[in-house]
């Protein structure tokens, strides 16, 4: 291969990636906007709306004032971990995303096929993202054993717990699609849903989407599962003794991984980017698709502004005694529903695997 | 029947939908926040701002200096020097309230025997420094020159009470 074969991939590669780090970057300041302003609105209140026209320019000035903001480095933290952490925590975020298929394109018929809109189409798609979502834990945990300070390491241990829980029942509920799809390529998964609302996956696996998406906010540290984070016994977690940028650092991973859930939700569940009925078809798929996911990120939101926050324990027996096996019994019905003679007729209209 | 009810409750998360659909409501209620600088809640005539000394409508300030105000204060806030003036008359010489120190109480003008000393409505006058925030006398009189027809109309409206 030539230099320049070699120089016009990696341009072509960095740019993919630009194109999708810096809409997420940007999409997590403004989902900070979005939060402030609804649950303001559920409170009866107005919300941010003073720097700039209803408050738009209020995540800049934010970023704006964490980047200008000292990053206080405990003297007795562990310096070179305490640093490391909140990119250990963000690179996995970020990197999740490097398979989420944002549609499909020909680039305005220019090309003969169409092209998946992912930085790396991969077959085991599901698996790399279960897979490097889970190591964000890590920064959680680094953070908080290298604070050296009480709070941040029980809030990083409760983070370590609950992501583990809802991980298991998470993967099982995932399982449960992998049935229906027979692919763990996440543009496949898409394509086994193709033709209408009626094929979605939402529809024969609706326990599974609940299950799925209370993990979801279960694993990204959301209300109602914020207890990592509860400031009335924790202050603020693992997060306690970060400031500044670093900080900042860690709430992008946050809401980084708040959006790949929602994106994924929408992926495996709601069809991706096929519109709900074929002739809303001129749509192009990737507003389909980013509009499904913003209206998660809004119930997301909706329930942080409902919802008080799990006890403890309440949260642990939610995580293994009820998700657990609730999702095996559903693998369990599914596979029946499979490998029996008249019942397979029914699941099998959403098998495109099926001979 | 009961049983199966409720479990369809329990894992079609009912209770949690009702939450939602409440939260859901309110979310487009009209909003009741004040945007301050440009809106404005009302005051009470009885509010406690800044202070200002009042004079009598001949420009004759009504301080006495019988030093009641400096007495009742529980914070120690006010210093009053006094003189008698060429006309036999007993006035101040110096009469400084010391604003950082200030509670707010209103017993000041409370005790004043001829409302000379009264807490206005103003309450925007934050500062950079500390010292601004040490009124002196021709401070506090200029105060009253500025806002005595909001101090006239706010005692007269509480005059059934006093």
């Amino acid at each position: 291969m030539a230099w320049s074969d070699v120089g016009l991939t990696t341009l072509l590669w960095v740019l993919e990636i630009l194109a999708i780090a810096v809409p997420v970057a940007l999409s997590v300041a403004y989902i900070t906007y979005a939060e402030r302003r609804v649950i303001g609105w559920v409170q009866v209140r107005k919300g941010c709306n003073r720097v700039g026209p209803h408050g738009l320019l209020q995540p800049l000035a934010d970023g704006l004032k964490l980047f200008l903001k000292e990053t206080i480095i405990p003297t007795n933290s562990n310096k070179l971990l305490f640093v490391a952490a909140p990119v250990i925590a963000l690179i996995p975020a970020l990197v999740a995303f490097a398979v989420v298929p944002f549609g499909e394109t020909t680039f305005f018929n220019v090309w003969e096929t169409t092209h998946t809109m992912a930085i790396a189409d991969l077959n085991v798609g599901i698996l790399y993202i279960m897979a490097i979502s889970s190591l964000s834990i890590y920064g959680i945990l680094i953070g908080g054993w290298a604070s050296n300070s009480k709070y941040a390491l029980i809030g990083a241990v409760r983070a370590t717990c609950q992501m583990i829980s809802y991980e298991i029942a998470m993967g099982f509920a995932l399982v449960c699609v992998l049935m229906l799809s027979g692919s763990m390529n996440l543009s496949a998964i898409v394509h086994a849903q193709d033709g209408g609302f009626w094929h979605w996956y939402i529809i024969p696996l609706f326990p599974m989407f609940l299950v799925y998406f209370i993990s979801g906010c279960a694993e990204t540290g959301r209300t109602p599962f914020d207890l990592i984070e509860g400031e009335a016994e924790l202050v603020a977690g693992h997060m306690v003794e970060y400031s500044g940028m670093w900080f900042a650092t860690f709430s992008l991973a946050e809401y980084g991984a708040l959006i790949l859930i929602s994106l994924m939700t929408s992926i495996l569940f709601l069809g991706g980017w096929n519109a709900p009925i074929p002739a809303l078809d001129f749509i192009p798929g990737t507003i389909w698709l980013l509009a499904k996911t913003s209206f998660f990120i809004f119930v997301f939101i909706w329930i942080r502004a409902t919802f008080p926050r799990y006890r403890y324990d309440q949260m642990m027996r939610l995580g293994w005694k009820v998700f657990l096996p609730w999702t095996l019994a559903w693998i369990a019905v599914l596979g029946i529903f499979t490998y029996t003679p008249f019942l397979s007729d029914i699941i099998g209209y959403y098998q495109p695997w099926r001979p | 029947m009961q049983m199966i009810k409720r479990a369809f409750k329990t894992w079609l998360l009912w209770e949690l939908v009702i939450g939602l659909s409440l939260t859901g409501r309110y979310m487009f209620r009209k909003k009741i926040t004040v945007e301050y600088p440009e809106q404005r809640t009302p005051l009470s005539p009885r509010f406690r701002g800044l202070h200002a000394l009042r004079r009598y409508d001949s420009g004759e300030e009504r301080c006495i200096a019988c030093k009641l105000c400096e007495v009742v204060c529980p914070a120690l806030a006010i210093v009053i020097e006094s003189k008698e003036r060429q006309d036999g008359s007993r006035r101040t010489t110096r009469y400084d309230i010391d604003l950082t120190k200030c509670i707010y109480c209103g017993l000041c003008q409370e005790a004043c025997p001829v409302d000379a000393i009264v807490e206005t409505q103003e309450f925007e006058y934050a500062t950079e420094t500390r010292d601004a925030l040490y009124y002196t006398k021709e401070m506090l009189l200029d105060v009253g020159d500025r806002l005595e027809a909001q101090i006239t109309a706010n005692l007269k409206a509480d005059e059934r009470y006093r």
